[in-house]
């Protein structure tokens, strides 16, 4: 059923993003609220009555009954829904998202029919989320792990802080994109907004339109085969493409000249000044 | 945080009272304190709405003769309006302290302003032909209740629900501020002024007061003000674009005309719903929701976008 709805079942290599000193722990793991869930089983929750405690709630306790497939109708554009899912699930969402929707998840596979507002997917781990129109500010925030699409466009700040993971936006995005960037890659397809990569630390952003301005210490760098094949991998994965092909888009990286970003350690420094 | 909403129909009015009450409601998370109205209903000839208060919310609880004060200050409030030659065509007590006259008066509008204000406790919220603005402490229904603005018929309106952090919990410091003595100009904000005492202190020396310490209140004399000198609204919000500093999102309104801008920072929210004949604006999707209960198409506008609807 969720890939007749169009969800593709991509591999993530794993369920969290969590690393353990030993493997037999990595491998014993188990979040107290997850669940053991059947994509068969299906479920459908009709939001429009319900506030976005009891939608989580419904969710969760699908999810308890082994229902690994939810269809959600209704959602209204409330905050807070679909959070803090620890475990695989496909979760179709036939609406707009309020603030703050399906962030901290783990895991679970998530189409959004309509649009989101400010901060979706925020601490997102791993798992996929694919929005179908637009995205407020700070999409993506403190992203660790997973891919977080956008097939329209995107707001300011979006991507603030990612520690992993993939960020991909159809269209153009706002003004600080990528702002302190730590890791993992931003995918632009349309224009991008002033200080793009800001104080970024390390990471990638490809952009495929204009950049309005790049930020401090965000840098221009050359585009590899690897970073072509890759590009062409994960859009294709979505039903995306650069309007000018892949090999045309930009590639920002971080300039790395940001006086903490050096190898000495405090005392060495109050030597060298 | 604070929550601000817009609504237009274009080519004709409707339910503006009810439309915005259900936004502004289900916006009562970004600000309980206080909620605001500017409503635009249909102008009456060359009459004047005059929306004024003679006493804060807060007073009517305590003081010894604070209900005599307040019938002295009326009585003052209609003895002034007489003598500079208004004609008094309609005179409502909505609340104890809170009262909406209609009059024709073509002098002065800045005097009158002026003159009625220099009573103690008078403020006025709003003069114009078709703006009637209406603010009090308490979420927008229970506002909207006490003012009987659910069958407010017009063509257009914005409001704010307030969460006061800078400054006191009152009707004076509730927005949307009228322009200051321009006719039908209201404005509602989202975020902080960085260069307010400046622009306050230009607009001081052209001869413009303020009531409240508010950064949204030099917005909407800012913007009046230029409109004044022969700029249309759209041309002086996008100056306020470059010339204004800080982090904001506002919504302004005029006789005919809705207006939202978003600085180059877009810091502060808005989700933008927009037909052929309705326009609906507010800080999150959530209050447009209240008056759609089914899917619309909504959108954000960008960093440094300045748009305007016409009735």
């Amino acid at each position: 059923m969720a890939n007749q709805k169009g969800m593709h079942a991509e591999q993530l290599g794993g369920r969290t993003q969590q690393r353990f000193f030993s493997a037999e722990e990595s491998d014993n793991f188990v979040y107290p609220d997850s669940f053991e869930v059947d994509f068969g089983k299906s479920a459908e929750i009709d939001a429009g009555p319900l506030d976005a405690r009891a939608i989580n709630l419904r969710i969760r306790e699908l999810m308890s009954q082994g229902y690994g497939t939810i269809v959600m109708k209704n959602p209204g554009a409330k905050h807070g829904i679909g959070v803090g899912i620890l475990n695989r699930l496909r979760l179709d969402i036939e609406g707009s998202l309020g603030y703050f929707g399906v962030g901290l998840i783990d895991g679970p596979n998530i189409r959004i029919r309509g649009r989101v507002g400010w901060s979706c997917a925020e601490n997102m781990m791993a798992g996929t989320v694919v929005v179908e129109k637009n995205a407020g500010s700070t999409f993506g925030a403190a992203l660790r792990g997973g891919d977080l699409v956008c097939i329209g466009d995107v707001g300011a700040r979006t991507g603030i802080d990612m520690k992993g993971g993939t960020i991909i936006v159809g269209g153009r995005a706002g003004a600080f994109c990528g702002f302190m960037m730590q890791r993992g890659r931003m995918v632009i397809l349309g224009d991008a907004g002033m200080n793009l990569g800001d104080s970024m630390y390390d990471g990638t952003i490809y952009v495929g339109g204009k950049i309005a301005g790049l930020g401090v210490d965000a840098v221009p760098a050359q585009m590899t085969a690897l970073d072509v094949a890759w590009l062409k991998r994960k859009l294709k994965l979505y039903g995306l493409s650069a309007p000018r092909g892949v090999e045309k888009m930009t590639r920002i990286v971080a300039g790395k000249q940001l006086w903490n970003y050096d190898n000495l350690e405090p005392a060495e420094k109050k030597i060298v000044l | 945080m604070c929550g601000i909403a817009g609504l237009i129909h274009r080519g004709k009015g409707g339910e503006i009272g009810r439309e915005l009450t259900a936004m502004l409601q289900s916006l009562k998370h970004r600000g309980p304190d206080s909620t605001g109205f500017a409503l635009y209903g249909k102008p009456q000839g060359e009459a004047l709405v005059m929306r004024f208060k003679v006493a804060e919310q807060a007073e009517m609880d305590h003081g010894f003769d604070i209900h005599e004060k307040v019938s002295a200050r009326r009585r003052q409030v209609d003895g002034r309006l007489a003598e500079l030659g208004a004609q008094l065509l309609e005179q409502d007590a909505v609340t104890e302290y809170a009262f909406r006259y209609r009059f024709s008066y073509d002098g002065d509008r800045r005097k009158l302003a002026d003159y009625i204000e220099d009573i103690d406790g008078a403020e006025i919220l709003s003069i114009g032909h078709s703006l009637e603005l209406v603010k009090d402490l308490g979420d927008a229904a229970r506002v909207a209740g006490q003012y009987q603005l659910g069958t407010f018929d017009g063509s257009h309106a914005l409001g704010h629900t307030r969460m006061a952090t800078e400054s006191d919990v009152d009707i004076r410091s509730a927005h949307p501020y009228w322009a200051y003595p321009f006719a039908d100009v209201a404005v509602v904000h989202n975020g902080q002024l960085t260069n307010y005492w400046g622009g306050r202190r230009a607009l001081e020396r052209r001869g413009h007061r303020f009531v409240s310490n508010c950064d949204s209140e030099l917005i909407a004399v800012y913007l009046a003000d230029r409109i004044q000198g022969g700029e249309t609204l759209e041309s002086a919000m996008k100056t306020s674009i470059e010339e204004l500093d800080g982090v904001f999102t506002y919504v302004v309104a005029t006789a005919d005309s809705l207006g939202m801008a978003k600085d180059v920072m877009a810091a502060k929210p808005m989700v933008l719903y927009e037909s052929e004949d309705f326009i609906a604006l507010a800080s999150e999707e959530v209050a447009i929701r209240s008056i759609f209960p089914h899917e619309i198409e909504t959108f954000d506008p960008y960093e440094g976008d300045v748009r305007v609807w016409h009735c």
